[in-house]
């Protein structure tokens, strides 16, 4: 008996790498809230201020719907244009071996690295009538600054790290032997992509499709150079705020700007719990 | 289906994997290729497969020739070390992959495949898993799902690697009889690798030793037990003692410690190798063997006791390992730290300078 006791008292404790689960979790949760959650209340508080009436006439105001139009189509072309795009470049890093591979590996991250005012201003002057790639589309009759495409040109460009970040650490781990199985099974070089690999990969994909699309939806120093800014043409939404606040509306830009916050939020949320389920299965929990 | 193997070679950079090597596999058999790893029977697994190409040399499945084929087009099963289940499938997904992927042309329709699918899980005895994802499987689930999914499409050609390399010792010896089982009832040409002697020994029709990118030996199982042709064999099949050999004054020796020659033993320097089951243990040396040993450890593994010993004013590269059954044990009650002195029964000699060996008895 006496030894059993001894036995149950010397059990160790389960112990974690790094200790103290108050500790650690109360940081995180302090920045959370210093960083993120105190400056959304205060944008909260001020939209409040306003009363739902006035809240409502500034949220559907009629040239702010047509920022939001713009702006969902912009970023939704831009973040389609990005998966594909992404995938590839992905694809291609991962895959292959070739001189400046990991040149263009750190390439990809430029536009994250860029101040986005400066990557707005180069494609502007770029795609502007009389820049080198504007000139020649101009000859083909296509315009681009000063248009809804430049803005999908501006959004895919700021966004499109996302994308190429989320997707290529997966396929990096995915291993060759399922390849190889699809492949003595009969398989076509395609039939393995599609039913083997891509699998694999979607749900990475998603969120990168996804974290691309947000992005977009708040990008605003890329935009503003190229877009134009022809009201209920292509004036984006964060636009809509920055004219806002000029006029020292403030209750007015945070109206806007949470409704940005709030499809952003629905956005991410919905694409986590769908992931989560996808993952589960994959991890058999 | 016959498969033939010509000269095939293969190196990758600068590393000869495989030295031009043939081997001819008869329809129905049942061939392991053993070796340590780095031997080259896995790349030779892969090239059989069509998952690497050969430098040079060709291959034949039946009459055809298949040395230029693609794997898709070679129609083998293949099992994968790690299984290599797809994991956003489900088990009876996987299984039917093989059969989904087919040219409409040739692809059963869906009921069809699902009545196979549902045939082929309860031939490997796991009807009840079909819904489940290979996550949710042991690992000797996964390998039999692995194996149904391989056979899906009835190949006459079953390539298994290091199939259950990674299962506990209980399940893999189940799964090999069950797999030999399978072998025997279906009849397809089965090539797989092991780096175990035992599974090597117990599954194949015929065994493949290889070492550094060769063929060491081929034969079926007793014949390569009963005369192994090379060092490398010798050891590679376990437990080998050696001795290593001066010859003087009519006897084998090896400083203070030697060795009586049987009578038609040639008078030479060699080495000696001894399996661990083939000696007698006493506290006093014979008139036969004057070799003096330390007990360092003394293992009781199942139905044998393994007493591991080294030479005492003799040398030798390895501690020797000598298998008692428990009664002759039990009559000594041998001790560590104790001396004996074993007397060989049996043992092959490698003459030196020669590279196969000679059975001696005493």
């Amino acid at each position: 008996m006496a030894t059993h006791l001894s036995v149950a008292q010397a059990r160790p404790k389960h112990k974690r790498v790094l200790p103290g689960l108050g500790l650690s979790l109360g940081t995180s949760l302090l920045f959370i809230s210093l960083i993120m959650l105190l400056p959304m209340t205060g944008l909260i508080m001020q939209s409040v201020d306003m009363g739902w009436d006035e809240y409502w006439y500034v949220i559907t105001n009629e040239r702010v719907v047509a920022s939001y139009k713009v702006t969902l189509w912009a970023a939704f072309f831009a973040s389609i244009f990005n998966g594909l795009f992404g995938l590839l470049l992905a694809w291609v890093l991962v895959r292959y071996e070739f001189p400046g591979r990991r040149v263009l590996d750190a390439l990809v991250d430029l536009p994250f690295a860029l101040p986005t005012a400066v990557a707005g201003i180069t494609l502007a002057t770029l795609y502007s009538q009389n820049g080198w790639y504007g000139d020649l589309l101009a000859s083909l009759g296509i315009k681009v600054a000063y248009t809804p495409v430049g803005i999908i040109l501006a959004m895919a460009f700021t966004s499109i790290p996302f994308v190429v970040r989320t997707v290529q650490p997966v396929l990096e781990e995915l291993s060759p032997e399922e390849e190889e199985a699809g492949m003595t099974l009969g398989a076509s070089d395609w039939a393995v992509f599609r039913r083997v690999i891509f699998p694999a990969l979607w749900p990475a994909l998603m969120t990168g499709i996804a974290l691309s699309f947000t992005r977009s939806l708040g990008e605003f120093g890329a935009v503003i150079f190229i877009a134009g800014n022809m009201p209920y043409v292509s004036e984006i939404t964060s636009l809509m705020i920055f004219v806002s606040l000029q006029e020292f509306d403030f209750p007015a830009a945070s109206a806007i700007a949470s409704v940005v916050l709030m499809a952003s939020l629905v956005l991410l949320f919905a694409i986590n719990v769908w992931q989560a389920r996808y993952l589960r299965r994959l991890h058999g929990r | 289906m016959s498969i033939l193997i010509d000269n095939i070679s293969k190196h990758f950079g600068s590393f000869q994997a495989l030295s031009p090597l043939s081997l001819d596999i008869n329809e129905g058999e049942m061939i392991g290729l053993l070796g340590p790893s780095g031997s080259g029977k896995t790349t030779l697994l892969r090239i059989i497969a069509g998952l690497e190409g050969a430098d040079s040399g060709r291959i034949q499945f039946g009459d055809r020739d298949v040395t230029n084929l693609h794997v898709r087009d070679r129609r083998v099963g293949f099992v994968f070390q790690n299984y290599a289940l797809f994991r956003h499938m489900t088990v009876a997904d996987n299984v039917a992959f093989g059969l989904e992927v087919l040219p409409k042309s040739k692809r059963p329709n869906a009921a069809a495949i699902r009545k196979r699918v549902m045939h082929l899980l309860d031939m490997v005895q796991l009807g009840h898993l079909a819904q489940r994802f290979p996550s949710q499987l042991s690992g000797g689930q996964k390998q039999r799902i692995a194996l149904a999914r391989a056979l899906a499409t009835q190949p006459e050609v079953l390539l298994l690697d290091e199939p259950f390399g990674a299962l506990d010792a209980k399940v893999r010896k189940e799964l090999r009889r069950w797999l030999r089982g399978l072998h025997d009832e279906l009849g397809f040409t089965s090539v797989f690798v092991t780096h175990d002697q035992e599974e090597a020994l117990e599954l194949s029709d015929r065994v493949v030793v290889m070492s550094n990118g060769h063929i060491e030996q081929i034969d079926q199982p007793g014949d390569l037990y009963a005369s192994p042709n090379s060092r490398f064999v010798f050891d590679f099949l376990g437990n080998a003692n050696v001795f290593d050999a001066q010859f003087s004054q009519g006897k084998w020796q090896n400083n203070v410690a030697s060795l009586q020659l049987p009578d038609e033993a040639p008078k030479t320097a060699g080495q000696i190798y001894l399996r661990s089951h083939e000696f007698h243990v006493s506290s006093v040396a014979t008139e036969q063997a004057f070799l003096p040993l330390k007990v360092v450890a003394i293992n009781l593994i199942g139905a044998e006791v393994r007493l591991e010993l080294t030479p005492i004013d003799w040398h030798s590269d390895h501690i020797w390992e000598v298998d008692l059954p428990h009664k002759a044990f039990d009559k000594h009650c041998f001790e560590k730290g104790q001396t004996v002195f074993v007397t060989p029964k049996a043992g092959y000699f490698f003459a030196n300078g020669q590279a196969t060996p000679q059975p001696v008895y005493w």
